[in-house]
């Protein structure tokens, strides 16, 4: 069933349910995003894609990624409050990761120079969980998750050990915003292994060759195949 | 742990996932501790991926990763405990048992940890030891405390 929503002064019909993000697609307008990706169900935590909505007389702030459309709802993408809000989030996140270009390009459009809270020390991610669900959503190989609490909360593997279950896939490099996942080609075997800060996430240094080895090879290469296809192809932007 | 008794767990919650808490809880109160053996064998079984089992075991100040004593040690630090001395009788269970916040005895007989009010501020300081909530807990009666224990931790061990 269609539903009619207006988005910015735009009438557009959608799917019930549709995401206000998706929603704001079909009208051609863009709403900043850091932990949104078109191949992972929405998260909802770097809250950069606050909009206004209306609906049923009542007007409220939502994060667009993950907030359902409803018939009648009104999306306000642009007022003085959305805008205020972004630009703290973008200040809060910048006070974390000071050095990350795609925050200090946001930080520019939006008008941003001084960020007036206190700097912290050099940390690159914002915790935005996007690698962790790709690595878990779209290759399946669920070899880092997020752990710990408050300001400890960090992206790591389990046990903080070297991985079993990492194949190299480098999808982690790929998708981080940030940029904080480098991936390190060196070592005879496997080629390349990803760096975050002082954790390493390591492809099984073996080849996935010992007997009781539960990755299936051949779906390995296929996957290691497509992605590098993919970084290829979008390498040069 | 063995894995006899990790199934017996897991069947007690018939695998659910939604039980992973309760199936955690259930192993700490027999081992004191989260082995990572045990979480990767209920990982395992489970079919749940061990990243999110971890990320539960980080994140919830409950369980603990490191090998606990027998005895679990917690000194209130809260506003009131803190008023009436907490410092001092954490410096003394510090020196008595030789052992800093959040580590254990070579013995595995106490570990020692810190909360932050226990909501019994009226019998401050409070230090828990096991299960026995202590109340006016000062150096002195710290000192006898653990005297009894180390005496009778020895002689039933
Ligand atoms: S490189 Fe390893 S950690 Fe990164 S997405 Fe691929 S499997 Fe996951
Ligand atoms: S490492 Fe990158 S992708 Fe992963 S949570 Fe941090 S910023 Fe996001
Ligand atoms: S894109 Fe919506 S909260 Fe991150
Ligand atoms: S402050 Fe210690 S019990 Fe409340």
């Amino acid at each position: 069933m269609k539903i009619p929503v207006i988005i910015d002064g735009q009438l557009v019909k959608v799917e019930k349910g549709t995401s206000v993000i998706k929603a704001a697609g079909i009208a051609g307008i863009t709403i900043p995003t850091l932990c949104y990706h078109d191949a992972l169900k929405p998260y909802g935590a770097c809250r950069i894609c606050m909009v206004e909505v209306i609906y049923q007389k009542q007007r409220r702030v939502v994060t667009a990624c993950n907030f359902p459309t409803e018939a009648g709802m009104e999306v306000h993408t642009d007022t003085a409050k959305v805008r205020e809000i972004r630009r703290m989030v973008i200040r809060l996140l910048l006070a974390r990761c000071p050095d990350v270009p795609i925050l200090k390009k946001l930080a520019q459009s939006m008008g941003i120079e001084d960020i007036k809270l206190k700097q912290k020390d050099e940390k690159e991610c914002i915790l935005c969980g996007l690698c962790v669900r790709f690595c878990d959503e779209v290759v399946g190989a669920n070899a880092i998750g997020l752990s710990n609490r408050g300001i400890e909360r960090e992206v790591t593997t389990p046990f903080k050990v070297l991985s079993g279950t990492c194949i190299g896939c480098g999808s982690c490099t790929y998708i981080c915003p940030t940029g904080c996942i480098e991936m390190v080609v060196d070592g005879e075997k496997t080629g390349m292994r990803m760096e975050m800060g002082n954790i390493s996430i390591d492809p099984c240094q073996d080849n996935y060759e010992c007997e009781t080895c539960d990755v299936d090879k051949e779906f390995m290469t296929t996957v290691k195949r497509v992605f590098a296809e993919f970084r290829n192809k979008y390498s040069s932007h | 742990m063995d894995a006899q008794v990790l199934d017996r767990i897991l069947d007690k919650y018939a695998y659910r996932h939604s039980d992973i808490i309760e199936i955690m809880q259930d192993v700490q109160r027999i081992e004191n501790y989260l082995p990572m053996e045990s979480l990767s064998y209920i990982s395992e079984r489970l079919e749940l991926n061990l990243a999110r089992i971890y990320d539960i075991a980080t994140f919830y100040k409950a369980f603990s990763l490191k090998p606990r004593g027998k005895h679990v040690i917690k000194v209130c630090c809260g506003t009131a405990c803190h008023l009436s001395g907490a410092s001092q009788s954490l410096d003394q269970i510090t020196r008595q048992l030789g052992i800093e916040e959040g580590e254990t005895t070579e013995d595995r007989m106490f570990s020692l940890e810190t909360v932050n009010c226990l909501g019994a501020c009226a019998l401050a300081p409070v230090v828990v030891i096991g299960a026995e909530y202590h109340d006016s807990a000062d150096a002195n009666k710290i000192d006898k405390l653990l005297s009894g224990y180390k005496v009778n931790g020895e002689s039933t061990d």
